[in-house]
């Protein structure tokens, strides 16, 4: 998933190129580092291969810092550290970010691989981190130093199950990218969601492609024997587009539901009318503001950014932020023990995308919002909260 | 037995449907195919670098339409022009310099000729997917009893059987054909019998890039998202099939990529669970021909080679 979202990033970030940026790309003070300031890390990848998530990422931070500059009468500044894209450049910087700059607790990264490098460093530091768009469930999971903003890859194979089955579908198949861990995930998730809500033997067929694969009609010939109500068919953008072009070529009119990767231009330049009416997951939607704080983000972005709009990982980076911020302001301490005990508390707290609340794992629980595809545009279709998933 | 239930779940409809998609997919080999074969019967070298030019032909025909506005049979003939054009300079810039160095050169040559244009075009066109135009006329679904199929699913065995009968028989009637024949059999001998080697060189580089342009056009119009590495996968593949069918033969091409093409298909048909395992096909076929029949299917039979 990385590669297509950081695909889709550098379009968006040579688009800001065009655009023109402004100005603001100023470090924060380096002179300030008295008493009357707290150290927050900012631990990106704003340079390699992921610098484009990392760029965006980096300016939801600063927005948000911009927003919410003290805690309890003490100025936040910012610790910028580059991670470089690399795994063991990743885990110095967060050596670093904690043994020299000595921060309370660190926001970020973009990328899991890069998280779970820092992993050890901040659990053995006892210096909490919060992760911005690290969606692999291995970055939290036995590691009580390390949070997240963003949901875990499996959440949305639930997300999407409630929504089929809400709608009513009783009959799914799926089409996995069986080379793709991400795809993978979340149809196994879809699965014992699905099968939970609709009966065992509910889905009742699941076929499997290769990464760059060009031609689905065999296992979509026997899809459509089997009749499915719906298809969840999560995967790289390029290879779900041609899937659904044929898929409606032989004929198949039942919906087809992915994942977030698909919510880039080329998914629908590729799928062109044929992916009209598909649903997906996503975690941010900017048609519709989910709370207060994220109609502040979103304005506070445009202004900041000459008219740009704000996608996802700028706002997930942004609640990244918020989450610290609040356990700061809890704590009421800079013992970093504390604060990591005040995030572990997170509790419906006030996000750009919903009310965030984390779990034991360190994972939020928030809303999720289906999206779908409407005159050649995404478009907002739905909103399902955590309480929609309980309620089965 | 997993295949059991697969045949007993199989409507005549659903058989009928994968046999059509496995025949479009096996034709489009073929063409491809044809490419390989022709141009290692000459030279005895494999030529790498044609699933790349596939890849720029598909470029080429995306251009011609939605940049340059070009009626798209107009861009056609274009991209077949552009794209034998292509493969003539390939052959004079990577391959014409090494004619008298070690074949193991000229194979290395290929190889770097294949990432030059892959780089290029990632770099030319960046490596985000791009839409092959739709043609209505060829990109129509016609239902026939309730199997859907593609327009140009009835052209591409269709055109793929004009191009193999065009091809046949320019190399066996025609005095160039005559020449590519003798350079194929002994290029030394057919050089000092005062044949220009490097213009039939040059005549089956232009001939195997037009064929891979048409296939282009095919595969783009059937499977619509073009990337800088979408010839890779065929590539390879079609290099299996010309393997298979015998390499140098040009009807065994034809059959290898038919093996290939409806082969695939019908393991994912009968084999639902395999199914990530298709491109896997190819390259057990090719282990086996290796095995038991090195020279290929019809790699024997027929003594002509180009």
């Amino acid at each position: 998933m990385k590669k297509f979202v950081s695909a889709m990033l550098a379009m968006a970030v040579s688009a800001a190129l065009i655009a023109g940026c402004g100005g603001g790309d100023k470090k924060a003070d380096k002179g300030s580092g008295g008493g009357n300031t707290v150290k927050v890390g900012v631990f990106l990848p704003l340079t390699g291969d992921n610098a484009a998530g990392g760029e965006l990422e980096l300016r939801g931070i600063k927005l948000a810092n911009k927003l919410h500059p003290e805690v309890n009468g003490k100025k936040i500044e910012l610790v910028v550290a580059d991670n470089k894209s690399d795994k063991a450049e990743a885990a110095n910087v967060a050596a670093r970010l904690i043994e020299k700059d000595k921060v309370k607790v660190i926001v970020g990264t973009y990328g899991s691989s890069l998280a779970m490098a820092a992993g050890n460093i901040v659990r053995d530091a006892k210096v909490p981190a919060i992760g911005t768009s690290c969606t692999n469930p291995q970055v939290t999971k036995g590691n009580d130093y390390y949070f997240r903003a963003c949901f875990i890859d499996p959440f949305q194979g639930t997300v999407m199950a409630n929504y089929a089955y809400k709608k009513g579908a009783r009959k799914a198949a799926i089409v996995q990218e069986v080379s793709n861990d991400y795809s993978v995930g979340l149809s196994k998730f879809f699965k014992e969601a699905f099968e939970k809500l609709a009966g065992a033997g509910s889905v009742v067929e699941t076929a499997n492609y290769q990464t760059g694969d060009k031609d689905f009609t065999a296992q979509l010939t026997n899809l459509k024997a089997k009749n499915p109500d719906v298809v969840f068919a999560p995967g790289n953008f390029t290879e779900s587009a041609l899937l659904i072009k044929q898929a409606r070529q032989l004929g198949i009119k039942a919906p087809f539901l992915g994942g977030d990767t698909w919510e880039t231009q080329e998914f629908i330049n590729v799928g062109g009318k044929e992916v009209e009416g598909i649903c997906f997951s996503s975690a941010f939607d900017r048609e519709k503001a989910a709370t207060p704080e994220a109609k502040k983000f979103m304005e506070a972005y445009v202004k900041e950014y000459n008219g740009q709009q704000p996608g996802g990982l700028t706002a997930m980076a942004y609640d990244a932020y918020l989450i610290a911020y609040n356990a700061l302001k809890v704590a009421g301490t800079e013992d970093s023990v504390k604060i990591r005990d005040a995030i572990a508390k997170t509790k419906d707290l006030e996000t750009t995308t919903g009310m965030t609340t984390l779990n034991k794992d360190g994972d939020p629980i928030k809303n999720a919002v289906i999206k779908t595809v409407k005159d050649g545009k995404f478009t907002y279709l739905d909103t399902v909260t955590p309480d929609d998933l309980k309620a089965k | 037995m997993e295949i059991f239930q697969a045949i007993a779940n199989m409507t005549a409809a659903g058989f009928a449907q994968h046999l059509v998609n496995g025949i479009s997919l096996g034709s489009l080999y073929a063409l491809i195919a044809i490419g390989y074969t022709m141009v290692y019967g000459i030279l005895l070298m494999i030529n790498f670098a044609h699933g790349d030019i596939v890849m720029m032909a598909c470029y080429f025909a995306f251009f011609g339409i939605t940049a340059f506005h070009i009626p798209w049979y107009l861009t056609f003939v274009g991209t077949i022009i552009a794209t034998a054009l292509l493969g003539v300079i390939i052959e004079r810039t990577a391959y014409r310099p090494l004619r008298d160095a070690p074949k193991n050169s000229v194979l290395i040559s290929a190889i770097g000729a294949s990432f030059l244009l892959e780089n290029l075009a990632n770099y030319l066109f960046s490596g985000r997917p791009m839409h092959f135009p739709d043609i209505p006329f060829l990109s129509s679904m016609i239902p026939i009893g309730g199997v859907q199929i593609q327009a140009i699913c009835f052209f591409i065995p269709v055109v793929t059987v004009i191009c193999l009968v065009l091809l046949l028989h320019i190399v066996n009637h025609t005095k160039t054909g005559m020449a590519m024949r003798a350079v194929s059999k002994d290029y030394e001998i057919a050089r000092v019998m005062g044949i220009n080697i490097d213009n039939v060189i040059s005549i089956t580089f232009a001939l195997g890039s037009a064929l891979a342009a048409v296939g282009a056009i095919m595969w783009g119009i059937r499977y619509p998202g073009i990337t800088p590495y979408l010839g890779v996968m065929p590539g390879l593949k079609c290099f299996i099939a010309a393997v298979v069918g015998g390499i140098g033969n040009i009807k065994g091409a034809v059959l290898g990529g038919f093996i290939l093409g409806l082969g695939e298909i019908l393991i994912v048909a009968f084999f639902p669970a395999f199914s990530g395992y298709r491109d896997a096909f190819a390259f057990i076929v090719l282990i086996l021909i290796l095995f038991y029949k090195p020279t290929g299917l019809l790699g024997e039979t027929t003594t002509e080679k180009v």
